[in-house]
């Protein structure tokens, strides 16, 4: 019995060291509370006061300087990118439909792979998978209210001229956000889905469309084989075509694909004759 | 039947009948009213429609007067983890002793075996009665949320409900069968049948972990949190087996410090010598058991947050930054109290050894070299101060404490700490024993320059691509770290096994002979484990923040928020308290059925059948 008692007692004091060391130990931390989706009053909005609620979403629900900082290095910093976003609509990577710098920076947030700065892909995609979230999802959820007023303030911090417009009002501003955010049900259905989802446009021409970091693929059925093709997307640097460098293209998707969908791109390859 | 059987059966069946119940309840309770999308899409290859994630409100969520239903499902969900993770893990190891005992032909394997396995047996009633807790609290207080998982993963949970007739079976045969399946064939028959307890056992787990892991990392689900129908996808989603592997590591590390613990009292509680050596090596051996499985555990927990890094970036960097970066530095101590407490009892476990005296000086380094990692894993980084003192110091990082903060320090730390455990281990080895190989000195060397070079390795790598490199190289440069420590650990031991193959003993090994304080190294051990798993719980759920599944079902209750650190951690050590409690009630429990009291005259005189 004596024994017990020394080993509770043991035992209590162990713990109750643990729990002062956690209360008293380091410092109280409240963590913030969930975020509250903020009333916007649109209608009689300045674009001061929309600028200044894109700082806040910025600095905020955006969760934007989390990698957008000079600590981590996750991210591109944003502190004079305006120069550079034109270089990278001339990019041959630059697989979007942005013409603008507004158009650019829309895009990059709700389709964040459509072009990936050098050096911040997500590992072994060879940057053309983005580790970005798409803003407008679930776990920042900005609205197309939101979208434009941090355009507004980032064009703003830029010196440059606001193009963005305040939004009429939110519920069409919303509706926008909906139909932009969503996502298609995999398995895939259909061919041009699936070179969406895999971003193969922003290397390969298909009927006459697309990049020329990888062969042109509009006539490959009439070239290789169901085999070769399967290959190809499973291993990449199996076989390389002349003139094409090896490593390029992404070693990952038998892990990304679904395997109807793999024979559903096989089959259209092999269809393009 | 006896009444520590009937109980575990009837624990069994309070979890199946939970689950039946939940699900009626699920069903019945849950109308419309929740307001949900409109839309609805059909599963990929079924027919079958899903719809999305509710969209809920606070009002969604029932209360119960006097009930907190979020720290019900929290205690409820920790203490079933606990009791699952001691009764899945026992088994693990009674199995590995048992082979070894077969192997070896030495009995007290069996027996140590034996008693590992009747330790755990009384607690996988009480795992089950707090399953059916969990489901019964989730049914209650998140009945929204229960619905949508059970709709996802409705197979799977009926094929875990039923699995747990098998691993009934499966136990009971293995425990109750110990001395009927004995010699020759049958033993072999009994060997099978531990296999098969450990299988069905981890199949349960993982099936679990789908479940969690699916909260964190969803897949077969779209944006909207549609389910497509593809339970695979979701079951196998990217944290899964992460957290498998963790999980496993974890339960054996948690296991044996528990049956530790237990022998550390049964040693100090014996006043018979033979008791005290019997329980010394029981401890010595449950105390080897959780080092082996902690030595690798800080890879495994690299790996799953790696994991949730490539998954989320944002999650990754909520996990290490914000208030979560304070948690580390609880968990430094934590991790550092075990490798100090099983490092401590390794080395008054030498005492065992009359050769022992040749290897005593080198402890007080090891010592320094352990607290010395412990100190630079326990600096934080970003230290939060007021403003005179941030501009007394000229910002938030100390301008020397602050390099140790980072995690190329920590990474380093880490390695350190495992390999002079190692070290420990090696010592303890040899303590008692002379090579007879021709060889020695040359080994010796070989194990010199390992070590050295090793160590070099693991500091040259953390601080050039830990301070002179960008982010990328600082985070890719601990690969080669855990592969360094790795390769000393088997080599070393590869090498110094066959160098002390035959050795000549020096004296007989006196177990027993070890001072009581070591056995508060081994309660030390356990009680930290059993803290640290509920802390490490408090994080694995609090990275969702204030969704139920990330980013697609929002968690609107009012406890939606992330609870601060100290109030976590009095919870966790309220469940701690209650588990340890229980456990002792356990042990007691184990011991009764042989205890027998003379009834005197009580009874009247019978005549014979």
């Amino acid at each position: 019995m004596v024994n017990l008692a020394k080993v509770v007692a043991f035992s209590l004091l162990t713990i109750g060291f643990f729990a002062f060391f956690a209360n008293f130990g380091i410092p109280e931390i409240k963590p913030a509370p969930p975020p509250v989706d903020e009333e916007l009053d649109l209608s009689s909005m300045t674009m001061e006061g929309f600028v200044a609620l894109g700082d806040r979403i910025f600095n905020g629900k955006g969760t934007c300087t989390l990698c957008h900082n000079p600590v981590g290095g996750r991210a591109p910093l944003l502190d004079d990118a305006a120069a550079r976003i034109r270089e990278r609509l001339r990019d041959p990577r630059y697989g979007g439909q942005a013409q603008t710098l507004e158009a650019y920076l829309r895009e990059s947030m709700l389709e964040p792979s459509v072009f990936v700065v050098a050096g911040f892909g997500k590992a072994g995609t060879s940057d053309t998978e983005s580790p970005m979230p798409v803003v407008s999802g679930g776990g920042i959820g900005m609205s197309e209210a939101d979208i434009s007023a941090v355009i507004a303030y980032l064009q703003d911090r830029w010196g440059l001229d606001i193009t963005v417009e305040i939004p009429a009002d939110v519920a069409e501003a919303q509706v926008a956000e909906t139909s932009m955010a969503a996502t298609p049900v995999r398995p895939l259905k259909s061919p041009q889905a699936a070179f969406t989802q895999f971003a193969c446009t922003a290397c390969h021409i298909f009927e006459e469309a697309g990049g020329q970091v990888g062969p042109n693929l509009s006539r490959i059925g009439a070239q290789r084989d169901r085999e070769y093709l399967r290959r190809a997307i499973l291993d990449p640097n199996a076989d390389i075509s002349d003139g094409f460098v090896p490593n390029l293209m992404p070693g990952t998707y038998a892990e990304q694909m679904y395997a109807s969908e793999l024979e559903m791109i096989v089959d259209y390859l092999a269809g393009l004759e | 039947m006896s009444n520590k059987r009937s109980g575990a059966w009837s624990g069994g069946f309070v979890l199946l009948v939970a689950l039946l119940l939940a699900g009626a309840f699920a069903l019945v309770y849950l109308d419309s009213g929740v307001a949900v999308a409109a839309e609805v899409s059909a599963a990929a290859d079924t027919g079958v429609t899903y719809a999305p994630a509710p969209k809920l409100t606070a009002d969604d969520y029932p209360r119960v007067d006097r009930f907190n239903g979020r720290v019900a499902v929290w205690l409820a969900a920790q203490m079933h983890l606990w009791f699952a993770a001691f009764v899945l893990a026992v088994p693990i190891f009674v199995f590995i002793i048992e082979a070894i005992g077969m192997r070896t032909r030495d009995k007290r394997y069996d027996d140590m075996a034996y008693e590992f396995i009747k330790v755990s047996i009384t607690a996988y009633s009480i795992t089950a009665i707090f399953g059916g807790l969990l489901v019964f609290f989730l049914t209650i207080f998140y009945p929204h949320l229960f619905q949508y998982l059970t709709t996802i993963f409705k197979e799977s949970m009926v094929y875990y409900a039923l699995l747990f007739f098998a691993e009934s079976a499966a136990l009971y045969i293995y425990y109750y069968g110990w001395h009927w399946l004995q010699g020759g064939f049958r033993k072999w028959v009994h060997l099978t049948v531990g296999l098969l307890l450990n299988a069905v056992g981890t199949t349960l787990m993982f099936l679990a972990n789908a479940w969690a892991t699916f909260m964190m990392s969803p897949a077969g689900v779209d944006r909207a949190g549609v389910f497509s129908g593809d339970t695979w996808a979701a079951i196998h989603n990217v944290l899964w087996n992460p957290l498998n592997i963790h999980r496993v590591l974890a339960n054996i590390a948690f296991g044996g410090s528990i049956v530790g613990a237990y022998a550390a009292f049964k040693f100090l509680s014996s006043t018979v010598a033979k008791e005290k050596a019997h329980y010394d090596w029981m401890g010595y051996n449950a105390n080897f058991i959780a080092i082996c499985a902690l030595l690798p555990l800080p890879f495994a927990g690299y790996y799953l947050t790696a994991e949730i890094y490539a998954y989320s970036q944002q999650m990754g960097i909520t996990s290490m930054g914000g208030i979560f970066a304070w948690l580390f530095i609880i968990q430094a101590v934590l991790i550092g109290t075990l490798f100090l407490s099983a490092n401590y009892y390794l080395w008054c476990g030498m005492g065992r050894s009359d050769g022992a005296e040749r290897y005593n000086k080198y402890v007080k380094y090891l010592a320094i070299g352990i607290i010395g990692a412990f100190l630079v894993w326990f600096t934080p980084h970003t230290l939060v101060l007021t403003n005179e003192e941030l501009k007394a110091l000229g910002g938030p990082y100390h301008k020397y404490l602050g390099p140790l903060g980072i995690m190329p320090a920590k990474n380093m730390a880490v390695n350190m700490m495992i390999i002079f455990t190692t070290i420990s281990f090696l010592i303890y080895r040899r303590a008692n024993k002379i090579p007879i190989v021709s060889w020695v000195s040359q080994g010796n060397a070989v194990l010199y320059a390992l070590f050295a070079t090793g160590i070099l390795n693991i500091l040259f790598l953390g601080i050039y691509h830990g301070y002179f490199t960008n982010t990328v190289y600082k985070v890719a440069s601990s690969i080669p770290q855990v592969l360094t420590t790795l390769t000393i650990i088997v080599a070393s031991t590869v090498i110094d096994a066959s160098m002390y193959k035959g050795a000549k003993q020096v004296a007989p090994l006196h177990w027993g002979r070890i001072p009581d304080r070591a056995q508060y190294a081994l309660f030390l051990l356990a009680v930290a484990f059993t803290w640290l798993m509920g802390l490490m719980g408090y994080i694995r759920s609090g990275l969702r923040q204030h969704w139920h599944v990330k980013d697609i079902f929002r968690d609107a209750s009012p406890d939606a928020f992330t609870p601060t650190l100290g109030y976590a951690a009095n919870v966790v050590s309220i469940g701690t308290i209650l588990f340890l409690t229980l456990l002792i009630f356990i042990f007691w429990l184990s011991q009764l059925a042989g205890q027998k009291t003379s009834s005197g005259d009580y009874w009247k005189a019978q005549e014979p059948w």
